[in-house]
């Protein structure tokens, strides 16, 4: 059963992502657009901080995502490795760039942020720091996973260092808490009445929807090209590109 | 929020530098990222096709 199942993975994976595709691009379109919409045009000047605020819509958005990518490549990279589940490592290396690249985003939005309100670029604290180190965690995996050419060791290696990287996901999400620090605490929080006007909330969901649309987006076309680079002796995909069967309504070139 | 102006709206009283900073460097890091992961899709697909005309002479 586990043997069939990881068998069909990857073909089942690229028939579905594929059909997914564009409803992942048209929502991160739509999500984008709307909440930029109410973020620019709709949402109130913020009275302490001015028209800076504005970054928020993105950088707490992409704060989130490069936390959710972290625990999910995690996850996928253990389940790969327990249970011998192609898919799931090829999910995992998948996962890696997108979440260095959120990372990469949350730190530079929040560089552009810090600097009129705090007066610097960047300050030492401990909620910087750990999501510093977040981003050497997603590089190191990527270095680790490209430098062992045998794919099953990089699988096992990347997997060992993505589990123990896990750690730091809640020192991320807890350091406001635990240390003092310039960073300012939770944006919204599940339990407590919210701090922000409704339609600054509105605007920084709908840009987390739209991250979180072309996240997956991105991560699917990413998978897919994995799966072909890793299955491209599988009779399914010697079908789907074989020239002769080009007549089949499988797209090839568009981005789905 | 209602702007004035096209130039009031670009200026973000006087943040412009860091608002448009943020949001440009964002586009520029997704877009770079979304053209990369469409390359490497696009190299697998010539690839497998290769390998699987390469498999096909083999038969012959």
């Amino acid at each position: 059963m586990t043997r069939l199942y990881t068998y069909a993975a990857p073909s089942r994976f690229y028939r579905l992502s594929g059909a997914l595709l564009p409803w992942l691009w048209l929502g991160a379109a739509l999500f984008a657009a709307l909440g930029l919409y109410l973020g620019f045009f709709v949402a109130p000047t913020d009275a302490q901080q001015g028209e800076s605020y504005r970054i928020v819509f993105i950088h707490v958005p992409a704060a989130w995502m490069s936390m959710v990518i972290y625990l999910a490549m995690a996850a996928w990279a253990a389940i790969g490795w327990i249970f011998n589940a192609r898919m799931a490592a090829m999910l995992a290396r998948a996962l890696a760039p997108s979440g260095a690249m959120f990372t990469l985003i949350a730190l530079a939005t929040g560089a552009f942020w810090g600097k009129p309100a705090w007066g610097t670029w960047w300050v030492w604290d401990a909620r910087l720091t750990s999501e510093l180190i977040l981003l050497f965690l997603y590089v190191g995996y990527l270095a680790l996973v490209e430098t062992i050419d045998d794919m099953k060791r990089a699988d096992h290696a990347g997997a060992l260092l993505a589990i123990v990287g896990a750690v730091n996901v809640p020192v991320i999400y807890f350091s406001v808490r635990w240390w003092n620090t310039l960073h300012q605490g939770a944006t919204i929080s599940l339990v407590a009445a919210p701090t922000m006007h409704s339609t600054m909330l509105a605007a920084m969901l709908l840009l987390t929807f739209a991250f979180w649309a072309y996240a997956l987006a991105v991560v699917f076309v990413r998978a897919r090209a994995i799966v072909l680079e890793r299955e491209h002796d599988a009779l399914w995909v010697r079908v789907l590109v074989s020239p002769a069967s080009a007549s089949m309504p499988m797209p090839k070139g568009a981005p789905a | 929020m209602s702007w004035g102006s096209a130039a009031e709206f670009f200026a973000m009283g006087g943040y412009g530098l860091y608002v448009w900073g943020a949001y440009g460097l964002t586009a520029a890091l997704l877009a770079f990222e979304l053209g990369s992961a469409l390359r490497r899709r696009r190299r697998a697909l010539d690839a497998a096709a290769r390998s699987s005309s390469t498999h096909r002479g083999m038969r012959r």
